[in-house]
């Protein structure tokens, strides 16, 4: 029993170093964004990176979300004569939870992973101490470009997941449910709202502070030679899609009670 | 003590149960080269990461030019480091950029030059250290030795105070260690940098040193001129000096650290 608590007591103190290491970093991040002018290059090149990487991935999974959920909706909507509502729930619901939420795990397992093996490699060949020593803060060098980039490139891709999923939606509810274009854009033009649009690209937002901080702080942590940056790697990708899906809810949940998005 | 630029005040660090340093002592003064020995593992690299805050000491204190950086805050620190150029084993350059950018790397985080005399100075620099036409080249392709040379030509770039070798000469075939180590006199004697370097080379520590001092068993146990250590008769340093073969079996045992 005492063997229980005592690792109880280990991991749940290895959670909140995690946390806290990860919190600290965003703080730091924060106060380095005076350098933005001094970094520009490398945010810029980090944000082409990201783009590139994200683009092609979010098309292919947003395509086939929007067609998924289309489809399994529509079905069930046909048994009731609904199905002319199908405009207004895929939009809605692309915008609103499946866009920034499979945007933020596609990023989380291309973006997040790459960030934690990159610096974890450097921190395990030293590379990092290197950068202490010649006075070079490598939150300020390494973390921070990456940041921005992420919060950048994160909405963005968002914003465009929604639209190729409200877009292959209605490509399959004009194949299978027979509901014209016009009859699914006016339907989903009725029901959608700015609100819930914007409320979308929040959460993306806060899901790339998430997945830059995370997988910056275990790339920074990482030890023990190459078996280190793989541990930080996977560790990267299990918090990020965790910490997605919950910030997801809260955020969902704040934003329905507060700002009245969806209410 | 006034013209002591850097003192290891009874200096212990701990890492888990192994004791690493205890209680060390050192004192370095302004344009002093001081050289430290002692057997791979027993605390050499570990005594000058204390010196640029990369490890915080258990106990004692650790002084830079009448500053304690044990108790400074980290903004201090990164101001401070300003002053040091080290020379980490293996070089530690970033694998990611080209050699030039890596020798370039301090003057451009830190300096306001333009980007022709930055690339003047990386040139002069890898030239110092025999490199010549390197700088499109990435740190990959080259062997452990240019590295630690292209290392040493990051580590001087800014023409730094003071000057942090670790294991400098490893990996390079004689002639050129000598090369290295008349680079470590050239400057001190041109410019009066403050050096503390940790080498297993001795003919090159006897070369290089204005004092040697060597660690044992977490402690400094002899600092001295290297005529002292030649005439010394303590043997355990005797051991370590003339480690010939017939003097493997001596005072330190073979497993020790």
């Amino acid at each position: 029993m005492s063997l229980n608590f005592a690792t109880l007591s280990k991991r749940s103190n290895a959670m909140l170093e995690t946390a806290g290491h990860a919190i600290l970093i965003i703080y730091e991040s924060f106060l380095f964004l005076r350098s933005v002018w001094a970094r520009r290059k490398e945010i810029v090149y980090q944000t082409y990176i990201c783009l590139v990487g994200g683009f092609p991935v979010t098309m292919l999974v947003a395509v086939f979300v929007g067609m998924v959920m289309t489809f399994q909706i529509g079905v069930f909507l046909l048994r009731f004569g609904q199905e002319s509502s199908i405009g207004s729930l895929v939009a809605v619901s692309m915008c609103r939870e499946l866009g920034p939420v499979w945007t933020g795990v596609i990023l989380a397992g291309l973006l997040g992973s790459k960030m934690a093996a990159e610096i974890g490699t450097m921190s395990v060949s030293e590379e990092i101490e290197a950068l202490q020593v010649m006075a070079i803060n490598p939150i300020r060098f390494l973390v921070m470009p990456r940041f921005i980039a992420l919060c950048l490139v994160c909405p963005l891709l968002t914003a465009y997941a929604d639209l190729v999923g409200i877009a292959s939606g209605m490509v399959i509810s004009a194949q299978i449910l027979h509901v014209d274009y016009s009859a699914f854009m006016s339907n989903a033009r009725e029901f959608l709202e700015f609100k819930d649009f914007w409320s979308g690209l929040i959460k993306s937002m806060v899901f790339a502070i998430t997945i830059a901080a995370v997988g910056c702080s275990q790339g920074l942590r990482a030890e023990k030679g190459a078996e280190g940056v793989g541990i930080a790697t996977m560790k990267t990708v299990v918090i990020c899609c965790v910490m997605i899906l919950l910030t997801d809810y809260v955020m969902g949940w704040f934003l329905m009670n507060f700002l009245g998005v969806g209410a | 003590m006034a013209d002591e630029m850097i003192v290891f005040d009874n200096v212990h660090k701990r890492f888990g149960s192994k004791h690493i340093l205890n209680g060390i002592n050192l004192a370095v003064k302004k344009g002093e080269t001081m050289v430290v020995i002692g057997r791979s593992g027993i605390g050499k690299s570990v005594t000058l990461k204390h010196l640029v805050g990369l490890v915080k000491p258990d106990q004692g204190e650790v002084w830079v030019d009448g500053k304690s950086v044990t108790r400074m805050p980290e903004w201090e620190v990164y101001e401070m480091r300003k002053r040091f150029g080290m020379l980490h084993q293996g070089g530690a350059l970033i694998r990611s950029m080209t050699v030039g950018e890596n020798v370039a790397l301090p003057l451009r985080e830190h300096d306001n030059y333009p980007e022709s005399e930055i690339w003047k100075k990386v040139k002069e620099k890898l030239a110092l250290v025999h490199l010549n036409e390197v700088e499109d080249m990435m740190p990959t392709i080259l062997s452990g030795g240019m590295r630690n040379r292209v290392g040493l030509a990051r580590a001087i770039i800014r023409e730094p105070e003071i000057i942090l070798y670790d294991e400098p000469t490893t990996g390079l075939d004689p002639i050129m260690a000598n090369a290295i180590n008349e680079l470590v006199v050239d400057l001190k004697n041109k410019f009066g940098v403050t050096s503390i370097v940790v080498t297993h080379d001795m003919p090159g520590a006897f070369r290089i040193a204005d004092r040697i001092a060597m660690l044992s068993k977490g402690k400094i146990i002899k600092i001295g001129s290297p005529q002292e250590f030649l005439e010394t008769e303590d043997p355990v340093v005797k051991q370590f000096v003339f480690g010939e073969e017939e003097q493997t079996e001596g005072p330190i045992p073979e497993s020790s650290t």
